[in-house]
């Protein structure tokens, strides 16, 4: 990410860090980090492909996260990804990056940028 | 006043013996069962620790100050006694001696069912898992 981005997002989590967030606020987070407009059909299609690795985010949310999916490895349910069937998905932005960090790591092998966070987020927030 | 002499070890139904701290459930039970702390030795859990970015084939990664408080509760919480001198092959405590023990009349074959799949997915039988609860009598096997 490029240092406006990383001060942009540094900003955000220490404004966001002790209270709770909407989907939507991350979402205007990520899009204002990202510095372009974020597109759910992109964000779908990053969602349901392999990028390199193992796993695709799809493997264990679902290539629709409207419902439960399941963890690839351990077989453990995993709740909804989607806001609309979740209310707690994306109501924290420390949690939100927690959960970016690792699984995009697992998935790219690297960070998601904003863009593509900003990509996920428009698309799950669509669906409902 | 009998009762408090009865061991632990025969409390099959009881509540789990050690209370699991709440940051290690909401951590380390996100993608599995938290595993209780007294399933393996002090240095297993050291290595787990420190190699959180490679969980066994994932990143399990944690900030600086919740893996502390999670790493310090661990080694106060580990294996004592006979347990605490085994090492199992890479940390799983499902290749210890004690877990091969416990399971061992269960033929290979059944780990591999779809509801099961492996053995660490304790809650498949064990209903009541993810309480720290391994009581005979809560086991359900799914066909």
């Amino acid at each position: 990410m490029s240092i406006r981005s990383l001060v942009l997002l540094a900003a955000l989590l220490a404004a966001s860090a002790t209270h709770a967030s909407t989907p939507a606020e991350l979402l205007v987070g990520y899009t204002a980090a990202s510095g372009t407009p974020a597109q759910a059909a992109r964000g779908q299609r990053f969602f349901t492909s392999r990028h390199g690795k193992d796993w695709a985010c799809a493997e264990c949310h679902g290539a629709v996260p409207n419902q439960e999916g399941r963890h690839a490895s351990t077989g453990k349910a995993i709740g909804a990804l989607a806001p609309a069937f979740n209310p707690e998905r994306f109501t924290s932005l420390t949690k939100t990056e927690k959960w970016f960090r690792r699984n995009c790591n697992d998935v790219l092998g690297r960070e998601c940028t904003a863009g593509e966070k900003a990509d996920v987020l428009a698309w799950l927030i669509s669906l409902k | 006043m009998l009762a408090a002499a009865i061991p632990l070890t025969w409390a099959d139904d009881a509540p789990a013996r050690t209370a699991l701290l709440p940051a290690y459930t909401t951590e380390c039970g996100a993608c599995h069962v938290p595993f209780p702390s007294r399933l393996l030795t002090a240095a297993s859990w050291q290595r787990l620790m420190d190699n959180l970015a490679r969980h066994y084939g994932t990143d399990a990664s944690l900030e600086a100050p919740v893996a502390r408080e999670i790493g310090a509760w661990l080694q106060s919480h580990a294996a004592t006694g006979r347990r605490a001198e085994e090492a199992p092959p890479q940390d799983r405590i499902t290749r210890t001696a004690w877990f091969l023990r416990e399971h061992d009349e269960v033929p290979a074959a059944d780990w591999k069912r779809p509801a099961i799949g492996k053995p660490s997915n304790c809650a498949a039988c064990h209903t009541r898992a993810a309480e720290g609860r391994f009581g005979e009598r809560e086991i359900r096997i799914p066909r």
